[in-house]
């Protein structure tokens, strides 16, 4: 099937008083239309600056994408107008964002806030608008949607608040959804059933999905494909499974093995990475796992690996076999 | 919200008695009188002043008799204004010769044929109009320099803006109002340089009754150098609450939703921005109605600031307690219509 985005070579900075901090250095990645593509990696990798610079979307100043292309139905978001970029957001490309409590505008409520896209977008009138967005709001679960419209975002609960940004970002059906993180703020029961929504909506409306999280355990249900990011790195890609079978960077290994499992009978410590990922004021010239990497070998300090295909569809920036621990050819 | 409401006029009653009994404590501890003069008068002449006014009186009762006078109504046959003892602000006609009467703030000892309810009659509208005009100025200018400079952050437009809002902050009304007559009086005579363009008797007890290029013409440069400062603080306040409203989620939020940025800025940041601008709109209010004075003496406007001022050297005590009060009831009352205007804004905010 045809690439519905084509993200390559992205490199986003931004100039802050410290100097310039290189948040993306050159992310490559293809969306299948209807797919799902899970983007994995701790706290400051450069997630959500990688998927709001597709979007254009990056404060500036400070930010500025200062490379790359993404290519969305043969069009580089990148190089668009303002005005065509507009048209892109919320009707072809929806977002959802992490924290629900502050992503809604607190004086506005919530029928307006779900049927501006509608608006702007669609030509409908405020009245046609308020109305589908009040199925919209029945279709992601909300009890009595059209008395509800006209209530404030604080008058929901968190969970429900979520389902309401999932509508607002599903009501023009664009053709792809980005979740940056939408489950973090939430507790565990309401994870699993914003998980299913997401699923059940993509079963009905048949968008593509990028679901960018730190939990790998969320992706493993959700995701056809999965992006390791590290550093401003992709640091390895696969099939779902294929990551989890068989993870190739010793960074991959660590989050999997800092995952709490269920399985195992004894009460097993959760081992997690030790060491933090590094301050990007320059460009990596050396592997930017290095200093926290058990299989370190002297090449990692000369040359930071690109992505190196290590098996059917898997790639992998890392030059040691993390199962023999010895120099990949 | 009516709860709210009635709680806060229950609050307003002991605002007027703490004030009053502080002012009135106050006002009899500093020494002086207000029959001292450089020549002395008679004794006798001071005793029967003195019985005239109750002066004479144990403190207690005088504070008594004050509150009395003030709180509680009369039903008599009198007609409104017999006597300058017996002067009402508020007279209602029930019947043929029938009146209620209610708050009495007494007479003024210096100016003899004048009662405290004829300054609030004559004089304490002036002041009300020039305070709502300035305040108007303050919005009309710091808002939108504030958006301007908050939009065009760390550009010509914004050092431009806060130059002349510090300008504003720092030049007080005595410098800034001769500089105004100067220029608009008298060298290019497009103003006039002093006066009031009303006269009592004044709708619904405050607003002037005609209100044509005349009365403008005499309240733009008064209003423009009352109002001056607080208009800096509004820009500053403004310019801060928009930067910060910028950087929040939903603005980002309603960014991704493909709104232009023109809507981002007057749907999504603008309303939210002008929250804390109005909660300081209350107390700014009611210091620019009090604040008249010194621009009331530049412009030469019949306010009531030259009368609250001179009755502290006067030892006027009726006058001192009368506008003492009405400044604390207004007070009240602007902070009051801030509190109901803030729910109006925040969906969040609720009252009970
Ligand atoms: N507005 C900004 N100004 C300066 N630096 C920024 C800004 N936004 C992001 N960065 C930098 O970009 C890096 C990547 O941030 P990003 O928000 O993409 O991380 P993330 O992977 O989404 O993390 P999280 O899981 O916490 O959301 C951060 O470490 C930070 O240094
Ligand atoms: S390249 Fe070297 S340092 Fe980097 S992850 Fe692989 S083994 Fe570790
Ligand atoms: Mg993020």
């Amino acid at each position: 099937m045809a690439d519905l985005l084509n993200v390559q070579g992205l490199e986003t900075q931004f100039r802050t008083r410290e100097g310039t901090v290189h948040a993306v250095n050159g992310v490559s990645f293809q969306l299948k239309e209807g797919e799902t593509l899970g983007i994995v990696g701790e706290s400051g990798c450069g997630k959500s600056v990688t998927v709001m610079s597709v979007l254009r979307l990056i404060p500036s100043p400070p930010g500025k994408v200062v490379a790359g292309k993404a290519v969305y139905q043969g069009k580089d978001l990148l190089k668009m107008t303002d005005e065509e970029i507009r048209h892109i957001r919320g009707a072809q490309i929806g977002l959802v964002f992490q924290d629900p409590m502050t992503s809604f505008n607190p004086v506005l409520t919530i029928g307006r806030q779900v049927a501006e896209p509608l608006e702007i977008h669609m030509g409908m009138s405020r009245k046609q608008a308020l109305e589908r967005a009040a199925e919209m709001l029945e279709m992601v679960g909300i009890p009595n949607a059209k008395e509800r419209l006209n209530d404030y975002p604080h008058q929901f609960s968190g969970g429900m608040r979520q389902r309401v940004m999932i509508a607002m970002a599903l009501v023009c059906t664009p053709q792809i959804l980005i979740a940056d993180e939408p489950t973090t703020a939430l507790d565990v029961t309401i994870q699993a059933q914003i998980v299913d929504l997401v699923k059940r909506l993509q079963h009905e409306l048949g968008m593509a999905i990028i679901w960018i999280t730190h939990d790998l355990g969320i992706i493993a249900g959700l995701a056809q494909r999965v992006l390791v990011m590290y550093a401003g790195q992709v640091i390895e890609e696969a099939p779902v499974k294929e990551l989890y079978g068989n993870p190739q960077h010793p960074y991959t290994l660590g989050l999997l093995n800092s995952l709490p499992r269920l399985d195992s009978d004894e009460h097993r410590r959760l081992a997690s990475i030790d060491g933090l990922p590094p301050v990007l004021l320059s460009k990596p010239t050396s592997c930017p796992f290095a200093p926290r990497c058990k299989y370190a070998i002297e090449r990692c300090l000369a040359e930071n690996p690109p992505l190196l295909q290590v098996g059917p569809d898997h790639y992998a920036a890392c030059w040691v076999h993390p199962e023999t621990g010895r120099p990949r050819e | 919200m009516g709860r709210f409401v009635a709680r806060r006029i229950l609050y307003m009653f002991a605002v007027i008695l703490v004030v009053s009994a502080i002012t009135f404590g106050l006002m009899h501890a500093v020494p002086g009188g207000p029959f001292e003069r450089e020549k002395p008068l008679p004794p006798e002449i001071i005793a029967n002043l003195e019985k005239r006014y109750h002066l004479d009186e144990p403190l207690l009762m005088q504070y008594g008799r004050y509150l009395y006078e003030i709180f509680i109504p009369r039903i008599d046959s009198n007609r409104p204004g017999l006597s300058l003892e017996n002067d009402f602000l508020i007279n209602i006609r029930l019947g043929e010769s029938t009146w209620f009467h209610w708050m009495n703030f007494g007479p003024s000892y210096s100016s003899r044929s004048r009662t405290v309810n004829d300054i609030f009659r004559d004089n304490l509208p002036v002041s009300f109009q020039l305070g709502i005009m300035a305040l108007t100025v303050a919005i009309l200018l710091g808002v939108p320099l504030g958006i301007i400079a908050a939009l065009k952050q760390n550009t010509i437009f914004d050092y431009f803006g806060m130059s002349v809002a510090i300008f504003g902050v720092s030049v007080p009304v005595i410098v800034l109002g001769p500089l105004l007559i100067w220029i608009f009086g008298v060298t290019l005579r497009w103003l006039p340089p002093t006066g009031w363009g009303s006269k009592p008797p004044y709708v619904m007890g405050v607003f002037p009754s005609t209100m044509g290029w005349d009365y403008w013409k005499h309240a733009i440069m008064p209003a423009v150098a009352l109002g001056l400062g607080s208009s800096a603080i509004i820009a500053r306040l403004t310019r801060a609450s928009l930067l910060q409203v910028v950087r929040e989620d939903y603005i980002r939020t309603a960014r991704a939703k493909g709104l232009k940025e023109r809507l981002v800025l007057t749907r999504h940041a603008l309303k939210n921005s002008l929250i804390p601008v109005v909660t300081v709109l209350g107390p700014m209010f009611a210091a620019l109605v009090t604040g008249t004075f010194v621009t009331e003496i530049t412009f030469g406007i019949p306010g009531m600031g030259r009368y609250f001022v001179t009755s502290i050297t006067n030892r006027d005590y009726p006058v001192i307690m009368g506008t003492i009060l009405l400044y604390a009831v207004f007070l009240v009352v602007a902070n009051l219509i801030v509190d109901l205007l803030y729910a109006f804004l925040d969906p969040r905010i609720r009252y009970e």
